[in-house]
């Protein structure tokens, strides 16, 4: 297998990561307006969860399904404690989202220490494809659908949407919005769990993984405005295959300028239209 | 249905209803008429249990549900979608067939986004999603503002044919002329304080109220 197929298929299973992020940035936003800077730590919170579960004795499979319930567990409380207050505007909430990820860093140095960690993944290769990337593409894929059908086919997707659309309607209806909004951010805590739990083999974790993650992954979700989980998908994939044939073909060191140079471009693209405001 | 007793309700330091009285009984179709900032849309916010009163008696039986100022409908939502969620607390009964039976006008918008519709369009969902609880007392914050008089009368004739069937309403409009010719029984709500009540026919027929209150000259 040829090099430049080696580095598409490590950036698309890098995009998946991105991309489950970004969908997590973006389920967050579209109902609580909120901006989740603790996204990343989600990620890093559940894959340093797996390597002690694993230590521990636990089989693969459930290591994984743990770290993913725990970083919705997370999610849940970061909501908890950004919008539980009534009357907290969307602007304070992201500045404490920012808080608790700094805070993330002082609990995972404390438990797991500053060294990176890894746990295998899905062993073997299919004509030179490593099978964990294969598998980090599926499982992206049927998640996302799966969100994707949440949002367009049932109720609750419904009740998440006009609990973003209005509110105060949204309540006379008789939807608990402040319910909706902590859903909203255990199903986010979930995706960024899932892209930390699915990267992790093929690139360690440390404590402050969660940058480049949410760089990314907010990048990949601006290019649909923070609310269009299609567009957030094609960015991370778009970024994550750049990010690889970067760091392929000139040099690691400019990988993490990419998802900067990528947001700037999508900004100023979009610094002309009316319609960005209007979207958001 | 709704037995509101000496209400008073507080935004900080400013009282928007100081002390109110107002009942609406089974099968009945009440106005509530006055200005703006009179207090109508805090009167109808803490009936509805969105606002809290600082003192009074409220109480409330039967399920109430309510049309909003400006319709706040869900705009990304198809019509269907809206009507759905208004039966969001009743999972069993969210299904629209029958608001398309009292709301024919609803059918070939059922698959449009909500947003998308006209101002009169729109009226008539939120009327429906509001219909979908399955209501007892339907409260309705201002139907007519900024619809042309031929949709008001549309709307009017649905109102009439539901509170034949049994729902009690209580409308709450600019327009105290349609209140008036809607409802049998009227308050007048000014600064926060109920300044007139009575029949529609004997507020309409006092000319210091009619002149004072509601706009009308004889």
């Amino acid at each position: 297998m040829g090099e430049l197929a080696q580095y598409l298929v490590t950036g698309v299973g890098l995009g998946c990561a991105y991309a489950l992020t970004g969908s997590g940035l973006v389920v967050i936003y579209r109902v609580t307006r909120v901006v989740n800077f603790a996204q990343g730590s989600f990620a890093v919170l559940a894959a340093l969860c797996v390597t002690t579960v694993l230590a521990a004795g636990l089989p693969h499979g459930v290591a994984e399904g743990l770290g993913v319930l725990l970083a919705a567990v997370v999610g849940l409380l970061v909501g908890l404690v950004a919008t539980g207050k009534p009357g907290t505007t969307p602007q304070a909430a992201l500045i404490v989202t920012l808080g608790l990820g700094v805070f993330a860093y002082a609990v995972e140095i404390l438990f797991w220490g500053d060294q990176p960690r890894s746990f295998p993944g899905l062993g073997g290769a299919i004509g030179g494809v490593q099978i964990h990337y294969l598998l980090i593409i599926a499982v992206t894929a049927v998640v996302l659908g799966a969100v994707a059908l949440l949002f367009a086919r049932t109720d609750l997707g419904r009740a998440l949407t006009a609990t973003a659309a209005d509110p105060y309607a949204a309540r006379a209806v008789g939807i608990d919005v402040v319910r909706m909004g902590l859903f909203a951010f255990a199903v986010g805590g979930a995706l960024g769990g899932l892209a930390g739990v699915l990267i992790t083999p093929v690139q360690q974790v440390s404590f402050d993984s969660d940058v480049a993650l949410v760089v990314n992954g907010f990048s990949a979700a601006i290019l649909g405005n923070l609310t269009r989980p299609g567009l957030t998908l094609a960015g991370g994939l778009l970024l994550g295959v750049v990010s690889a044939l970067v760091g392929g073909y000139l040099s690691t060191a400019y990988q993490s300028d990419v998802a900067l140079v990528f947001m700037l471009v999508v900004l100023i693209a979009r610094a002309g239209r009316r319609d960005v405001v209007e979207a958001a | 249905m709704i037995e509101a007793r000496d209400l008073v309700v507080r935004y900080g330091a400013a009282t928007a209803l100081d002390g109110v009285s107002l009942s609406v009984r089974a099968g009945e179709m009440v106005a509530l008429i006055g200005a703006n900032g009179a207090g109508k849309t805090t009167l109808v916010n803490t009936v509805c249990g969105i606002l809290r009163p600082a003192a009074g008696e409220l109480a409330t039986t039967g399920r109430l549900a309510l049309v909003p100022e400006g319709r706040h409908l869900f705009g990304p939502l198809t019509v269907d979608d809206n009507l759905r969620l208004g039966a969001w607390r009743d999972r069993t009964g969210r299904d629209t067939g029958h608001i398309y039976d009292l709301l024919p006008e609803l059918v070939p918008l059922r698959k449009q986004a909500a947003g998308r519709l006209s101002g009169g369009q729109q009226q008539m969902v939120a009327l429906g999603r509001a219909l979908m609880a399955r209501p007892d007392v339907l409260v309705i914050d201002e139907m007519s503002l900024g619809l042309a008089p031929r949709v008001v009368e549309h709307l009017a004739a649905h109102l009439r044919e539901r509170n034949a069937e049994g729902l009690a309403v209580l409308l709450i409009e600019q327009n105290a002329r349609l209140a008036l010719d809607l409802c049998a029984r009227a308050y007048v709500l000014e600064a926060g304080r109920v300044v007139a009540e009575g029949p529609s026919a004997e507020l309409a027929g006092s000319p210091e109220v009619a002149a004072a209150y509601l706009g009308l000259e004889s």
